[in-house]
């Protein structure tokens, strides 16, 4: 093979040091989340108890408190992140407001998640411990609807940069020839650009939702870390990531050890499916 | 750039020849009394050239950490449970006390009144069965104080903790229902209330949230001024947690392990939710090719701290090791071997 430079090799090796890494990372907490899983099998993830004093480790709290902190994050952004993606697509796509809003959107991705979540601790749990007192329901301030919110503004960017790509690459002759059509700019936006980008969308949106099934600290700090089953979305709740952070380093005893690497492992699991996926379908739109 | 490589590779190579030549024991384990070890270790250090390098990782950490042997000893909150310690059968582990912290129950009411709280209310409240502040029993033993009918919302750290372990294993003596429901652990299945990280995170909601009570460390408290209950003891004493009063607490017969929890103390003075905080470390120093040199350096720590180094805990709030503990963990430190032999004499 005439590739098998030096320089090739080194850049072999250092990309395939990166996969070991992450295959053995996925091997090691296979193996140690297996004596809870076998212990308590489908009750793992069936399990509403959640009780380390008496060794009983059931998930459920936290696979919903996870799914629907995610999934309402993604409601509360989607509007913003396609109207940011549209915008910047479609109307400003030159000039310095356009790559003034591109960089801030992309900053909104930068910032340390902690520091989302100190804020949504100093400034969103007192409004909404006072919107709480308002319409009558425990004013705790902190609950799944807090964290939600936080999750929200954290993965716009996700959905927004990607939805904007894609909406680029709609080829100028399809839209040009709706106008000759007669189309006006917004049915050429209904009609041709979003139908054309419409899988790449989604692509984004899946991303982001990985964003958001995994992220831990700004979670942690609002969502009130209750280990039972949320009653509404102003109950304070757990998520998958913020369990495991919150009671790793102080989990004596194998079993209570491997319930929550078997907690990471799914995790693992579930943000690996949505971020194939969402590769995947990106990689079949623009091939098309 | 590569003649700054070579530089940082250079210096970076003659830390690790001083650091073979410096004499250095690493441990590693709980937070709780990490900035009174601190300070200990930098004092140590002073005098005796002896560096400690301690992680605060945590309980659980430093007992894996221990029985991984990648440590000289470790720190823990809440003593090794007897499943813990089969896990190293040839060789047992030894425990320590070094100082004593409390947990104090903390409040937002207004004018931030001193309380008088009796076992019974305070796992009540926390079992969710109290839920308003002018409740009947609260006010008995609070004439005097006016008590607003505001809901009680519970605050609870979140993240696993030894002040959970000490606050519900206090809870699992007085109350039998606690004990059947909850039981006691460094993680619990809180029947109510909020979650927050760490000693501050629960301050920090305790102070936005009116009408939440919570629990945190007498030093954390102290430091930040917070308002804190006083507690009827097993005497029927209401006991202000202070330094004296935690100290009292461990002043009492002490099994020859020190593993006892001192909780609900039955010392008349003693405030009742204290607890001991250890070193854990192995009986037989000659494993894993360590020196005899070590381990007597080690030990000779470990003499230091539950001596000389008393005299600092009270500046920092932590409560001094009373007699009766000084002289059991001397026992304990003398029982230490190297090939058979005592190390210390």
């Amino acid at each position: 093979m005439k590739r098998r430079t030096p320089f090739f090799l080194s850049l072999l090796i250092a990309a395939l040091i990166v996969v070991g890494v992450l295959l053995a990372s996925f091997f090691s907490i296979t193996v140690s989340s297996l004596p809870a899983l076998k212990k308590f099998g489908l009750d793992f993830f069936l399990g509403k108890q959640w009780d380390p004093p008496a060794k009983v480790f059931g998930a459920l709290p936290f696979l919903i408190g996870t799914l629907i902190t995610s999934f309402l994050a993604l409601l509360f952004s989607l509007p913003f992140s396609l109207s940011i993606s549209i915008l910047l697509g479609e109307y400003l796509k030159k000039g310095r407001l356009a790559s003034l809003l591109k960089s801030l959107v992309d900053l909104i991705a930068a910032v340390p998640s902690v520091i989302y979540g100190f804020w949504g601790l100093q400034v969103l749990v007192p409004w909404m411990r006072e919107f709480e007192m308002k319409i009558g329901v425990s004013p705790y301030g902190v609950g799944i609807l807090t964290a939600s919110f936080i999750l929200s503004v954290m993965i716009i960017p996700n959905t927004a940069s990607i939805a904007r790509e894609v909406l680029e690459l709609v080829p100028a002759d399809l839209k040009e020839a709706a106008y000759s059509l007669g189309a006006t700019r917004y049915e050429v936006i209904k009609r041709v650009s979003i139908p054309y980008a419409k899988s790449g969308i989604l692509a984004g949106v899946l991303l982001s939702l990985g964003r958001a099934l995994g992220e831990t600290m700004a979670v942690t700090m609002v969502i009130g870390n209750s280990n039972v089953i949320p009653r509404d979305i102003f109950s304070p709740a757990n998520t998958m990531a913020s369990v495991i952070a919150n009671e790793f380093t102080e989990a004596t005893g194998n079993l209570y050890y491997s319930s929550l690497i078997a907690i990471g492992f799914f995790l693992f699991l579930i943000t690996a499916v949505f971020s194939i996926l969402g590769r995947h379908i990106i990689k079949r739109s623009s091939l098309k | 750039m590569k003649r700054l490589l070579s530089l940082i590779i250079a210096i970076s190579l003659a830390g690790l020849a001083t650091a073979g030549k410096a004499r250095e024991l690493t441990g590693a384990g709980a937070t709780f009394p990490y900035p009174l070890y601190s300070k200990w270790f930098d004092i140590y250090h002073n005098e005796t050239g002896i560096k400690v390098n301690y992680q605060a990782i945590g309980s659980g950490g430093g007992i894996r950490q221990l029985l991984n042997k990648t440590v000289d000893f470790g720190g823990t909150d809440a003593f090794m449970s007897e499943e813990e310690l089969t896990k190293s059968p040839e060789n047992p582990i030894l425990h320590f006390p070094t100082c004593i912290g409390a947990v104090v129950i903390t409040y937002n009411l207004p004018g931030s009144p001193a309380l008088k709280l009796t076992p019974e209310v305070i796992s009540s409240i926390f079992l969710g069965k109290i839920r308003k502040w002018d409740h009947p029993d609260i006010k008995r033993t609070n004439p005097g104080i006016e008590l607003p009918s505001l809901p009680i919302v519970v605050v609870h750290r979140s993240d696993g903790s030894g002040t959970t372990f000490v606050f519900s294993d206090y809870l699992s003596k007085v109350s039998p229902e606690w004990r059947d429901k909850v039981g006691r652990g460094k993680s619990l299945r809180w029947p109510v209330g909020l979650g927050a990280k760490g000693n501050p995170g629960v301050a920090a909601l305790v102070k936005q949230i009116k009408g939440a009570i919570g629990y945190v460390e007498l030093a954390y408290a102290e430091k930040n001024s917070l308002p804190y209950a006083s507690i009827r003891n097993r005497a029927g004493n209401f006991i202000k947690p202070t330094l004296k009063s935690i100290s009292l607490a461990a002043d009492v017969p002490l099994p020859p392990d020190t593993r006892v929890s001192i909780t609900d103390t039955k010392s008349p003075q003693g405030y009742p939710i204290a607890s001991f905080t250890w070193i854990i470390f192995y009986k037989e120093q000659n494993y894993k090719n360590r020196s005899y040199e070590r381990a007597k350096e080690m030990l000779q720590l470990f003499w230091w701290m539950i001596h000389q180094a008393q005299q600092y805990n009270e500046s920092l709030l932590y409560g001094r090791l009373p007699q009766t503990a000084v002289r059991t963990a001397e026992k304990i430190l003398k029982s230490a071997t190297y090939r058979g032999k005592p190390i210390l004499r």
